[in-house]
């Protein structure tokens, strides 16, 4: 089909965005980069503690949170923003425990019926009082890294990226500062809470910024293909080892390859980069299941070969 | 089925005026909310009677399938499924160029599966759990389909496909052939869940005791995963692929709340479907271009919450309030137990009970006892002398009373004669017993104690007779047992 594609020109696909485009497309490399290194680091925590899921919950409930945080402040400013987010994100963790420990709905109806009726209460605001702002629902949908072109600029750079940039390094800090509570608390929460480690702090600790870097990232990739951004690179990770700190570089490793292969595949595709970097993670996930798939075949073998020989 | 008057009165009134309106139908400028719910339910717009066909049978092939789906714990299968065709949907359309409904249900059904296959793939020959492997499916289907769009409306033929309306979900969009396919996917998922009705029971409650019988659980489970995307994809034209999940959530979750047994659980959750689409169908309406999908999601929602809160037997609410009740019940009986001890003492003289001996053997304050007293003269189970010094037994107070000494004696003799604990363990596993004991079981023990007269510390059990006499002559005589 060949209208499908754009025409192929080898210039345009990989030489222009690092040359004469470079102003536009650097940035929203970078952005996706930043983006899918916040969501990564924080998504490893939620993979391991199962609670794919409920990132799922809060990236839809964000929504409303926003459009509530419009509404009442009048405009869509950066603490408005957060605080929306923020109080979205705890009260949907607080309404799916709510759910499933008061009644004998079980967690995954409970997760289910969350989010979905915030999400169609977000887009039910959005459309009836605030359709006049840029928050429309083709950008909660998609998200689109272009509109970085228009934003303005401080500190030398666009704003949004400033502000993902300044949440990514907060992420990393705040894994840095508490890896071991982290650590502890994912893997056995019993003992965490025997040794003094207050795994439902942690919880909530973890909620809180799972919220805001979904809302800094928000508008860039939307609300669906955020959920991408937190599992892909963790679930990458996990494949290739079983160390933790080899997963988190591991995973902005990721960010960082599915960021660059995303900007050259949308060129090529012509499709909105954020889906093309999920699509790039993607291929990635699918690479590192045939290497841990290959591994596994091989140790196979090896043991086979031991009990042959012994 | 008979309709009161307050509602048959105001639906021919809305018929008889249906020909004045018939005229303004045509034209789409800017009404006033009232005569866009009278065009709604006079359902003279035969594009609206489409639409509307269209919710009723979403709304009953969803919530059939739902319920399955949430009982057996997997809500979020729907959740995944729903993102994950929407690749299959772009293939759909790219078959032919235009919006075949055909083309797109088998382009998504196959994505769908495939999707299916994939998160069994993952969980199975990696170390990822199923949760994460939904997730990671979900989005990176959901975005190639995201590619896939962007690429079709860069088409010619794509720019006024209206496959964008897959997103949020359009009732009004759909047309003559969708709604044949819905009827027909309806009709498949009704014969499905009748005639596979006792296989689907036990498949959804006890797998491996149905591949015991021998019965076919690995064929119901897929045909109704394929059912299941049929009905997604068949509903995502009026809900949305973000929202078409919860049509299958929260309308079974909802019907699990007021029932118990699973065919009442798919009848109601068929019928709460319906109604929650037909609503959502009617809000959108109102608002005249607003989205279809998340109003329903938010009738649902709605009709949730309040079941969730009030319904009869397991609502929130009523379950505190009936705690509430329980625990002044139990506090009002130990009240009537500590006056009862207090008149045995005493070799139940024809005096009552003051205050100040209640509050003594309770060791409350005379302040609470006062309350407490309060209540049970509301209660009409004791009086209070004129000066307030003094409470009497009602002959109803006097047969509670006695019934509760009656249940926590029996208890105890129960327990030391035949389950054989040491005396000076019965106590407080009867302080807790005598409040629930009825009275089949109160006449069960009696006869397997052989109608005793005195528990194991040696105090008269109160017997049939002392509770029933004492109606007619209260707060007389010492109790005779049996």
């Amino acid at each position: 089909m060949p209208d499908l594609l754009p025409p192929f020109d080898a210039h345009r696909v990989f030489v222009a965005p690092w040359t004469t485009d470079l102003p536009t497309y650097g940035w929203m490399t970078l952005m996706a980069f930043l983006v899918t290194t916040a969501c990564g680091l924080v998504g490893n925590y939620l993979i391991l503690r199962r609670m794919a899921l409920v990132g799922d919950a809060i990236s839809h409930s964000v929504l409303p949170g926003l459009a509530v945080a419009f509404l009442i402040s009048g405009k869509l400013t950066l603490p408005a923003m957060l605080a929306g987010a923020l109080g979205a994100g705890l009260i949907t963790t607080f309404l799916i425990e709510f759910l499933h420990t008061r009644s004998r709905i079980k967690a995954d109806a409970a997760i289910g019926i969350t989010f979905c009726s915030l999400f169609a209460l977000g887009v039910v605001l959005i459309n009836v009082f605030a359709s006049k702002v840029h928050l429309d629902a083709e950008c909660v949908l998609y998200g689109e890294l272009s509109h970085l072109a228009l934003a303005e600029h401080s500190l030398g750079m666009p704003v949004p990226v400033l502000v993902m940039g300044g949440v990514a390094l907060i992420v990393v800090v705040l894994i840095v500062l508490f890896y071991k509570e982290l650590l502890i608390t994912s893997f056995d929460a019993l003992l965490a809470g025997s040794q003094g480690f207050a795994p439902g702090k942690m919880h909530l600790a973890l909620m809180a910024s799972l919220s805001i870097v979904i809302v800094a990232a928000f508008e860039s990739v939307g609300a669906i293909l955020v959920i991408a951004m937190l599992i892909l690179p963790g679930a990458t990770a996990q494949l290739l080892s079983t160390r933790l700190p080899i997963c988190l570089v591991l995973s902005v490793l990721h960010a960082a390859v599915s960021a660059i292969g995303g900007l050259h595949l949308s060129l090529i595709l012509g499709c909105s980069m954020a889906a093309a970097v999920v699509v790039a993670g993607t291929l990635l996930f699918g690479v590192a299941w045939a290497i841990s798939w290959m591994r596994q075949r091989a140790r196979t073998i090896v043991s086979d070969i031991h009990a042959v020989v012994s | 089925m008979r309709f009161p008057k307050t509602v048959v009165l105001p639906v021919i009134w809305l018929l008889l005026t249906n020909a004045a309106h018939a005229a303004r139908i045509g034209d789409l400028t800017e009404t006033s909310i009232t005569e866009q719910a009278l065009r709604f339910f006079t359902f003279s717009d035969p594009s609206l009677r489409l639409a509307l066909l269209g919710c009723i049978l979403l709304g009953l092939n969803c919530g059939l399938l739902g319920g399955f789906v949430v009982v057996r714990r997997m809500s979020l299968v729907g959740d995944t499924l729903s993102h994950a065709v929407l690749p299959g949907v772009a293939l759909g359309f790219l078959w032919n160029h235009t919006k075949d409904p055909l083309a797109i249900l088998i382009g998504a059904t196959l994505v769908g599966c495939l999707s299916m296959l994939t998160v069994s793939a993952i969980t199975r020959t990696t170390r990822l759990k199923e949760d994460a492997a939904m997730g990671l499916v979900l989005s990176s289907f959901y975005a190639i389909g995201i590619c896939l769009i962007g690429m079709i409306q860069r088409l010619p033929s794509g720019n006024k496909s209206g496959i964008d309306k897959f997103l949020f979900g359009q009732a009004a969009a759909m047309n003559g052939h969708d709604i044949t396919l819905m009827a027909v996917t309806s009709g498949l998922t009704l014969l499905f869940v009748t005639f596979g009705y006792r296989g689907l029971l036990t498949l959804s409650f006890h797998r491996a005791f149905g591949e015991s019988l021998g019965l076919p659980m690995g064929f119901l489970h897929h045909a109704m995963m394929l059912l299941i995307s049929f009905a997604v994809v068949t509903a995502m034209q009026a809900v949305g692929v973000v929202l078409v999940s919860a049509m299958l959530i929260i309308p079974p979750a909802t019907a699990c709340l007021l029932t118990d047994r699973l065919h009442r659980v798919l009848i109601l959750s068929a019928i709460i479907g319906i109604a929650t689409a037909v609503f959502g169908a009617f809000f959108s309406f109102l608002g005249s271009n607003l989205p279809t999908g998340p109003f329903m999601v938010l009738a649902g929602s709605l009709v949730f919450t309040m079941t969730f809160l009030f319904s009869p037997k397991q609502g929130w609410l009523t379950r505190l309030w009936r705690q509430q009740t329980q625990k002044c019940r139990i506090e009002r009986e130990n009240t009537l137990k500590a006056m009862y001890h207090l008149a045995e003492r005493y070799g139940f003289r024809e005096e009552g009970i003051t205050l100040l001996e209640l509050a003594n053997t309770r060791r409350e304050p005379l302040e609470q006892i006062r309350q407490r007293s309060d209540d049970l003269i509301r209660q009409k189970l004791a009086t209070l002398t004129e000066d307030g010094s003094m409470l009497h037994f009602t002959p109803e107070g006097w047969r509670k009373a006695s019934a509760i000494v009656r249940n926590h004696r029996l208890w105890e003799l129960y327990l030391t004669n035949i389950m054989q604990y040491g005396a000076d363990h019965v106590h407080d596993d009867a302080e807790k017993i005598e409040h629930v004991l009825g009275e089949d079981t109160v006449r069960q023990l009696e006869r397997r104690l052989d109608f005793p007269q005195t528990d194991p510390h040696g105090k008269a059990i109160p017997g049939a007779r002392d509770i029933h006499a004492a109606i007619a002559k209260p707060n007389l005589g010492k109790p005779t047992g049996y």
